[in-house]
């Protein structure tokens, strides 16, 4: 066991972990943030995505000592249902959701996407969204949520 | 399902921890002191109190056992609640699936949440606005029929200063009011003796309306199973035996044993479990762990080939009849032209995007289960069986789970906390892992078809003879699930019937045969190729013979394969305004024969499928593209006409038919279970890919409305025609005829190489 403090959603927290365990248990079972899900464990489906010091990662194959003094943004650190930040508003305006399983990796990847892109191309968007799995097959809201994240036309 | 998310949001506020504690409240108590169902014992389906409760702000709760799966049934039972009260749809709560709360109204599957929960759900809000209004009379001293009612409050027409709200008649208290209840499940019929609205009159059914679980699905606030967390909660981990039926020899504990929180190893009978206390280290303890089993007692067929020679060669235990109407064997041997075809389908996996996951709390003779499943009522009997518990000691409280698809008929991951919890004396989580669900997950059942068409010198088809054969499945009322059959309680029955529809009976061919052959599997095995009911149970295939060799004989007689359909549809309204809807939105040119275009080393084409499915109607055209050097099919647009009564939430059954429609094609393009003989090997997202967004096709879709037709669900319909639709389309661009599911590149090159 080792102290490993994390930076997550703009806060430090120090927690006693296997420095090898996955961020994602750190994330959901010592900072009780639940966005990130487990879904495979193996970094092919994107359940799990939060976004480290820019970029979107899959938090199930990153060991927590990687993380550790690393800016960390998590689904919590968009916004709430009472103030949702404009990737979620989209999401609930085109009704994106299913199950709603993936959709913490959908939005994840999509900020990702938009810090970089600010307005991707259709292909951009399918691309930066190709490793992330939804088997409700919401996939074609999903695409408008994102064109309407990005404030262009659906 | 609202009523608790709010509370445990307010948990949450006051305490800023995550813990959630439902069980610290006897059953049937709630935790926002708002009305609820007697206090002892179950509710009883007839006192309307069971069903609907108005709270002192003017909060109508509605009652079900029926589970929001991700399909949007919570907010379309909302629409009908509001409909019928005449109440706005922002003050109707749904509590969901908690078997202490709710009466049984089955399980939720078969996409017939809509088609009987919802009449359910009408005909109790309609006493309630009856009984409502007989009170208000009685206060405002006016007759009943003076009354209108609007957004809860009721008022005298022409003098609408007399009035009264909801709240103010009833608010927190109980109706106290008898209903007529008769039947079970699905089947209960509720207060037939009360008048609903007319559907013309519907003002809130019928409009699209934002789903009620959305926004806390964005935001990371809802709280899934996989996220609940219960006071000195420890978490739990099953070691799957390595193949069919073996049993633990022996149990190294040495490894494991210094793993910092490792509780407890846990074998009953062939289960073998561990507990920890973090999640973490029961991860490590079940990587750990090493088990030797004992040799398996029989072998699973090597490969396909064995496993559809078993299919078509072993004894039926059961045949689900279908249409029969004339003599189709007689007229087939006298007809002028005859086709003699047989298609084949995979195992395929529902395939969760979250794996199996529950919570058990088992002290002493009461057991708490929360879960993702489908049926909580089921469940219950499950683990009451299991751990030989009264079924009135064990609450199952269902928590929002990831999309199941029909895999959590039969949720395992509740006996195995049930069993765990037991041997540990305290609640226990147990999380499958993407492995053990490829592996373990009670498959889609692979199905094989023969058909035999006759036409006769007109081009006529006037026989058809249509067999499928098929696995039965595992479910919860029937079979056992793994654990208890581990710990040797064996299932009652070989389990259920795949189904019987779409083998072509919705044609009016004159001499027809349907029927579906059941064949024996070892179901209630612990055995990795278990078998249960997948979205549209066994339709996708038997529609995918049956569509398909309709194509072939159109394009051999040079006619058009909707001008086909239509002929044996003549009787049919809803069969023929589906199908030409569909030829409509699609610009359908007529073909006789395959008109697919070539450009380079890029064919295509366009195919087109129909079905009917428990009284709903769907029609799809697929516009496809082959790559001829590689095999690769890519599906660019699917157009689909459906028809599923009356619509409740229009862009709710939108969403749905979306969804059918991608998972759909990624069955037929993607998707089959690989194994050995000594088990699955497809055990992970790359081995078992599913379509991703760079092949996603457009989907145009048109909703035929019907206010003549009750309403139906919209889960499974729009599903069923798409890999026939997809077959049909390649056939199309380079005139193979597919056979077999998935149209892998390399299946495609085959059949391409073999025409060529």
């Amino acid at each position: 066991m080792a102290k490993i403090t994390l930076r997550v959603n703009g806060k430090n927290q120090t927690i006693d972990a296997e420095p090898d365990m996955p961020l994602l248990y750190a994330l959901r079972n010592d900072l009780q943030l639940n966005g990130p899900k487990y879904g495979c464990g193996m970094a092919q489906c994107g359940a799990c995505t939060v976004i480290m010091t820019g970029n979107a990662i899959r938090s199930c194959v990153t060991e927590v000592k990687a993380a550790a003094n690393r800016p960390i943004t998590t689904l919590e650190g968009l916004g709430s249902t009472k103030k949702m930040h404009k990737i979620q508003q989209a999401f609930v305006d085109e009704q994106a959701v299913q199950c709603g399983y993936c959709i913490n990796g959908m939005i994840m990847t999509t900020k990702a996407l938009l810090d970089k892109t600010p307005k991707p191309t259709d292909s951009q968007i399918k691309e930066a969204l190709a490793g992330n799995l939804c088997r409700c097959g919401t996939h074609i809201r999903i695409l408008r949520a994102v064109k309407r994240a990005s404030g262009q036309l659906v | 399902m609202k009523t608790i998310e709010l509370n445990r949001r307010q948990f949450l506020k006051t305490t800023g921890v995550l813990i959630v504690s439902f069980n610290i409240l006897p059953p049937g108590s709630d935790l926002f002191g708002q009305s609820s169902p007697p206090a002892s014992g179950e509710p009883d389906p007839t006192q309307l109190d069971s069903w609907i409760a108005v709270s002192q702000d003017g909060t109508v709760t509605i009652f079900t056992s029926k589970v929001e799966l991700g399909t949007g049934i919570e907010t379309a039972l909302a629409q009908i609640a509001a409909e019928e009260l005449d109440v706005s749809l922002r003050k109707i709560k749904v509590d969901m699936g908690d078997t202490s709360k709710t009466i049984d109204q089955a399980t939720t599957s078969g996409s017939r949440t809509i088609e009987r929960a919802g009449p359910q759900v009408r005909q109790a809000a309609a006493a309630a606005r009856k009984e409502l209004l007989r009170l208000a009379a009685e206060r405002l001293g006016a007759p009943a029929e003076k009354l209108t009612v609007r957004d809860g409050v009721v008022s005298v027409a022409g003098n609408p200063s007399k009035r009264v709200s909801y709240a103010q008649l009833i608010g927190g208290k109980r109706f106290n009011l008898k209903i007529q209840a008769e039947g079970r499940g699905n089947e209960l019929k509720l207060a037939q003796d009360v008048k609903a609205k007319d559907p013309k009159d519907y003002t809130t059914v019928g409009k699209p309306v934002p789903r009620f679980d959305l926004p806390p699905k964005v935001t990371g606030e809802a709280v899934y199973i996989h996220d609940m967390r219960v006071p000195g909660m420890l978490h739990g981990r099953v070691i799957r035996p390595p193949t069919i039926n073996t049993a633990p020899l022996s149990i190294d504990e040495s490894l494991v044993k210094n793993i910092p929180g490792f509780v407890k190893v846990v074998r009953e009978g062939n289960f073998v479990g561990v507990v920890a206390k973090t999640e973490w280290s029961a991860i490590r303890a079940a990587e750990k762990f090493q088990v030797t089993w004992s040799q398996p007692k029989f072998k699973l067929p090597a490969n396909p080939d064995e496993l559809y020679a078993y299919l078509k060669n072993t004894k039926s235990f059961t045949t689900q009849k279908g249409v029969e109407r004339g003599n189709a064997a007689a007229t087939f041997e006298k007809t002028k032209k005859q086709y003699e075809t047989s298609y084949r389908w995979p195992f395929q996996l529902h395939g969760m995007i979250g794996p199996s996951c529950a919570i058990a709390e088992v002290r002493g003779d009461q057991a708490t289960i929360w879960s993702g499943c489908q049926g909580p009522f089921r469940i219950r009997a499950a683990v009451a069986s299991l751990l030989k518990l009264p079924e009135k000691n064990v609450r199952v409280i269902y928590r929002d789970g990831s999309g199941s698809y029909g895999r959590l008929s039969s949720d395992d991951s509740s006996e195995d906390a049930a069993l765990l919890s037991r041997a540990v004396g305290a609640p226990v989580r147990v999380q499958w892992s993407r492995q053990d669900e490829h592996g373990w997950e009670p498959k889609g059942p692979a199905q094989t078809q023969t058909l035999r068409a006759g036409i006769d010198d007109t081009g006529k088809i006037v026989a058809w003879e249509f067999t499928d054969y098929s696995f039965p499945w595992t479910v919860a009322s029937a079979t056992t699930l793994l654990a208890s059959e581990q710990i040797g309680i064996k299932s009652k029955s070989p389990g259920q019937g795949n189904g019987n529809q779409g083998g072509g009976e919705i044609y009016a061919f004159e001499n027809i045969k349907v029927a579906a052959e059941q064949i024996p599997w070892m179901q209630s095995e612990p055995f990795p190729l278990r078998t249960s009911n997948l979205r549209a149970p066994g339709q996708l295939s038997r529609a995918f013979a049956s569509e398909t060799l309709l194509n072939e004989i159109a394009a051999d007689l040079g006619v058009d394969p909707i001008e086909l359909r239509l002929r044996y549809l003549t009787e049919d309204k809803r069969g023929t305004d589906v199908l030409k809807a569909v030829a409509d939105k699609a610009r359908w040119q007529k073909r006789g024969a395959p008109a697919g275009k070539t450009n380079g080393g890029t064919a295509r084409g366009r195919g087109v499928a129909m079905t009917r499915r428990s009284g709903g109607y769907a029609a799809a055209v697929a516009d496809v593209e082959i790559d001829k050097s590689t095999g690769k099919v890519a599906v660019k647009r699917i157009t689909l006409a459906h028809d599923c009564g009356l619509i409740v939430n229009p862009d709710g059954v939108k969403n749905q038919v979306e969804g059918n429609i991608i998972q759909g094609a990624s069955r037929a393009l993607l998707e089959e279970v690989t194994f050995n003989a000594s088990g699955v090997t497809s055990l992970d997202w790359a081995s078992y890919p599913i379509l991703k967004f760079p092949d996603i096709p457009e989907v145009d879709i048109v909703l035929i409305n019907r206010q003549d037709v009750a309403p139906l669900g919209a889960g499974e319909l729009a599903t069923v025609p798409i890999p026939a639709a997809i077959a049909s389309a390649v056939f199309d661009a380079v005139g193979i005829k597919l056979r077999e599911v998935p149209f892998t590149p390399k299946r495609v090159m085959a059949e391409i190489q073999k025409k060529t």
